[in-house]
């Protein structure tokens, strides 16, 4: 991991975090549909709320509301956070790009699709332009591998790409400038 | 009671056992059969769902047991894998798994740092014994090696994440030990790493303990930094009456003359402790006359402390030759390996 | 044309809805298992079917079924797998969205089989507009009746939910499934004892793919025979292939298990022939499967046609064949080089690595780096051999088959393509553009042509 994306591990510095009302609900929604005593299994679906809701990154005050609301302690949130791909410990861009980079992507084209995308943002995958409104991931396989090379964008795939694709949708995100999360209806 | 073969010693042994323990009970039955037994980084009895993530303790199994004798595909990690009658086993005497346990060995060591002469662990540690015995001259390793800064956990405790080997025995300790566990394993694959991700400090009655458990150096007793190496140190029994109800006040003192350098559980031939101690006997009874001294701990196994131990095992004709230069070593090493 | 049995209906307009999938004979299943059969009954027909699980193993189904445990008094679950992570794999993508009640038909008709009164699908977390389409299918049938208590009067209760992960490759290994499911790092866990003895919290448990699960459906419709009378051998029924690739005609097709690897990678029907010059390679069943040169995945060492089938697949072993695994069909043109898709897969293998042991945590990220090195013409011929033996201590050695899955796409690439791995070395210049065979492909020599 490198230094640019090091999680951020300390309160100071980012905004307190509570849950909305409909995110609450949703999460009390969650937890119900575990059997008793196994409320933890909520975790994972209730970590993508928590994201979705401080600006697409998991803050230590964003996990530590989690913990609260579950019970549970915080490094178990901490634990669980870390290890998968989707929940980013440090602050992103209003869209997030997830290019796939594996394999059969590659067979179609995503390394080029990955470099000129790093060259057109100005930015190293892993990074965030300095206007705030693009964080570049290049990310193992989404399972769209017969429509590569892709790129994900909040819940929506974009399949099929070509240069002038991409470009075009860089402008449509950058004119709309509005946050996508991986929890859009 | 199912009776189990290993490098063709055979035992009786309870229901449920594993290989490893019916190896180790080979062991404690016969010293002299103390070869069957295989290396453990990970497993420790004491700790509830310890054990199998090392993979040093992989055996063959060459007959699954009297009712299916066939044999198991794969290795097996003996310290999950619990016997079958008539199973028969092979720890030594199959050269296939020596050179598949060589292979786990040599992936603990590339990233591990090697630094053990500033290492406080240098000459009780279970990886130097380990690679002693089942490693290589030279590692193949050309990389970059991973790093971490050493944090202090608390007053006493130094995590050395550089050295860990992730065998999950610290956070086991914390969980079923103490009451409140705030560090664990986070990131995966090869950048994870034990901590408490927010900086804090790991506070309780018996948190000490995972420097006990801790197999290498990467949780080292703070109080005892720097202070000496071990061998150079006097262990001796001691016991005191613990006010903690959940402490034994069984431990070792290690001596400088009449000074406490440090103070840890007794550890047994495995080198697992036989009863934790809390963290007032281990850091705060630093003056020997707090203690009742029993007389000298008999160190059985384990490194240089029990001195002379590494008298090798199987014959190295490279390094009895006389003194070639290490590329050379290296290089004549990795010949004889192909 | 090849029989359809999962993709029947799946162009019909509003068969994503109950309303259009009942119109087109759905929830058959669900009627004829209640109200005509005993659980026994229905686990008979899928034994008789020889359906085998889909999600790469290919172990019986029937099998599995009937090793779950049944201790009185605890909950059993069935546990589906949408965790399609396998790089290559997009079948169970395209079967959820487009035809979602399928597995909703499958899971209930199976719980009836299993005893389960909930089960849960596990979606991989990139899939969450798929977990929404889920979500929708489960209410519907809900409202419908066909979920919640009582159901068609038969006294057998069930729910489904719907549970997402978040980014890891290794929760599509059933224990590790179980533990993301249990809200818990995805470290798979150590067998035994295995999921149908002691599973989703720790109570017996079924865990099965999600083709799979809906391949029950036409099971119970048509009864075991029927379905076991498509296919060849041990590879009973229809196959759902997702290929990619440098092919024509990427997509997902329903294949009768038997068809030739001729026909389905050059027919118009399939894949549709090459996208380029000329074939090089083909994956068949997932970055986890090993590669083999184009010639070999069309003929068996023997020289006989390969056939699209569990068996056929890996003829030959693991020096000639390859396998079915997940159906993740790829295809390489000339144009690409085997020692960059090698560092491809290692890479990937790498960052998904769990780091529970040490082979795998260790040995993944060594492979990743001594490819990167050869792929940028910085290696050494040495390192070849090195690779070999990385591979060769992690196979075998590690907790779960993910060490498996780093070390044979190496082992194959290797062993079948080796000459390309010492033109690295030998063309350092050459190689370092990353389109070195773009132009020109590369030539086998003599001694490494493919008999």
């Amino acid at each position: 991991m490198s230094a640019r994306t090091r999680p951020i591990t300390t309160t100071e510095g980012t905004k307190p975090f509570a849950f909305s009302e409909t995110a609450l609900a949703e999460c009390r929604e969650l937890i119900a549909r575990y059997p008793e005593g196994r409320s933890k299994s909520a975790l994972i679906p209730i970590l993508h709320i928590a994201q979705a809701e401080n600006d697409g990154w998991l803050s230590v005050n964003a996990m530590d509301a989690v913990a609260h609301l579950m019970g549970l302690r915080h490094i178990e949130v901490y634990e669980v956070a870390s290890f998968y791909s989707m929940f980013n410990l440090h602050p992103v861009g209003t869209y997030v790009l997830d290019v796939c980079r594996t394999t059969p992507c590659m067979l179609r084209g995503s390394d080029e699709l990955i470099h000129h995308l790093e060259k057109k943002l100005g930015i190293h995958a892993g990074e965030t332009t300095k206007d705030g409104m693009f964080t570049l991931k290049a990310v193992e396989c989404l399972g769209s591998c017969g429509s590569g090379p892709m790129l994900q964008c909040g819940a929506g795939y974009h399949e099929d790409l070509t240069i002038e694709k991409v470009d075009a949708l860089i402008e449509e995100l950058r004119a709309r400038n509005q946050r996508t999360n991986y929890t859009d209806r | 009671m199912p009776k189990v073969t290993i490098d063709g010693i055979s035992i009786e042994v309870p229901d449920g056992t594993t290989i490893l323990q019916a190896a180790r009970m080979i062991g404690e039955r016969d010293k002299a059969d103390r070869h069957v037994v295989p290396p453990a980084m990970c497993y420790y009895t004491s700790l509830k769902t310890s054990g199998g993530y090392c993979r040093t303790c992989i055996v063959k199994v060459t007959k699954g047991s009297d009712k299916d004798p066939r044999p198991m595909p794969k290795p097996v990690a003996s310290c999950r894998t619990a016997v079958m009658d008539g199973m028969e086993v092979a720890n030594t005497t199959d050269p296939t798994l020596i050179d598949a346990r060589n292979g786990v060995v040599e992936m603990l060591l590339i990233n591990h740092p090697l630094d053990c002469p500033i290492c406080d662990q240098a000459g009780e540690c279970h990886l130097q014994d380990l690679s002693y015995e089942n490693g290589k001259a030279a590692s193949r390793y050309e990389f970059e090696r991973r790093t971490f800064d050493p944090i202090d956990i608390g007053d006493t405790i130094k995590l050395h994440m550089t050295r860990c080997i992730l065998c999950y025995r610290c956070v086991k300790v914390a969980e079923q030990l103490t009451d409140g566990r705030v560090h664990g394993v986070i990131n995966r694959g090869d950048v994870a790493e034990i901590s408490t991700y927010i900086s804090q400090a790991i506070e309780n009655d018996f948190s000490g303990n995972m420097i006990d458990v801790c197999p290498v150096g990467a949780l080292t007793d703070k109080t005892f930094r720097f202070a000496s190496r071990v061998w150079f140190t006097k262990p001796v029994d001691a016991h005191r009456n613990c006010e903690n109800p959940k402490c034994s006040g069984n431990v070792v003192l290690w001596l400088k003359g009449n000074e406490v350098l440090r103070v840890t559980g007794r550890k047994d031939q495995w080198g697992e402790v036989e009863s934790f101690i809390c963290n007032t006997c281990r850091f705060d009874k630093k003056d020997v006359h707090a203690w009742t001294v029993e007389g000298p701990r008999k160190i059985d196994r384990h490194s240089v402390i029990s001195q002379g131990h590494y008298q090798l095992k199987r014959e190295q004709p490279l390094l009895a030759s006389p003194a070639p230069n290490v590329p050379e070593l290296a290089k004549r090493k990795e010949l004889k390996d192909r | 044309m090849a029989r359809k049995l999962l993709f029947e209906h799946i162009d019909k307009p509003g068969i994503r809805g109950l309303e259009g999938y009942r119109a087109n004979g759905g929830y058959r299943s669900v009627e004829k298992a209640l109200r005509t059969m005993s659980p026994d009954a229905v686990l008979e027909e899928v034994k008789k079917s020889g359906l085998r699980g889909r999600g790469g193993a290919g172990f019986p189904t029937g099998m599995k079924w009937s090793f779950l445990a049944k201790p009185e008094g605890v909950p059993r679950y069935l546990v589906v797998n949408a965790d399609e992570s396998e790089p290559g794999t997009f079948k169970d993508r395209y079967l959820m969205e487009r035809i979602p009640h399928i597995l909703v038909e499958g899971m209930i008709t199976s719980s009836f089989a299993l005893g389960a009164k909930t089960s849960y699908v596990y979606v991989r977390g990139e899939y969450f507009y798929v977990a929404r389409i889920l979500e929708q299918a489960i209410a519907e049938a809900r409202a419908a009746g066909w979920l919640g208590k009582n159901i068609l009067g038969s006294g057998f209760d069930h729910d489904i939910h719907v549970q997402v992960g978040a980014g890891a490759y290794i929760c599509g290994e059933e224990t590790a499934l179980l533990e993301s499911l249990e809200g818990k790092r995805g470290n798979p866990r150590i067998k035994p004892p295995f999921p149908a003895v002691k599973g989703l919290y720790d109570c017996p448990t079924v865990v099965n793919n999600v083709e799979t699960i809906a391949a029950v459906v036409p099971i119970v419709n048509d009864g075991g025979e029927e379905y076991a009378k498509i296919g060849i051998g041990k590879s009973t029924g229809t196959k759902l292939i997702s290929a990619g690739g440098n092919i024509k005609r990427p997509g997902v097709y329903e294949i009768d298990l038997g068809i030739t690897c001729d026909e389905f990678i050059n027919s118009d029907e399939y894949c549709g022939g090459v996208d380029g010059r000329a074939f090089k390679a083909v994956v068949p069943g997932g970055s986890s499967v090993p590669i083999v040169p184009y010639e070999l995945f069309l003929k068996t060492p023997t020289g006989e046609n390969r056939l699209m089938t569990y068996e056929s697949l890996s003829e030959g072993g693991f020096a000639q064949g390859t396998m079915m695994g997940s159906g993740g069909f790829y295809a390489y043109n000339d144009a690409q080089c085997i020692v960059r898709s090698t560092w491809n897969h290692a890479r990937f293998y790498h960052h998904e690595s769990c780091g529970q042991c040490s082979p795998c945590r260790e040995g993944t990220g060594w492979l990743d780096k001594v490819l990167e090195r050869l792929e940028h013409g910085e290696g050494r011929m040495e390192d070849i051999d090195l690779l070999w033996d990385i591979q060769r201590k992690i196979e075998g050695n590690t907790i779960c088959p993910l060490g498996d899955a780093a070390a044979w796409p190496v082992a194959s690439a290797i062993r079948h393509f080796r000459d390309e791995f010492e033109y690295h070395v030998t063309h350092r210049e050459k190689v370092k553009d990353p389109k070195h065979f773009a132009r020109e492909p590369f030539r086998k020599s003599a001694k490494f042509a493919t008999a």
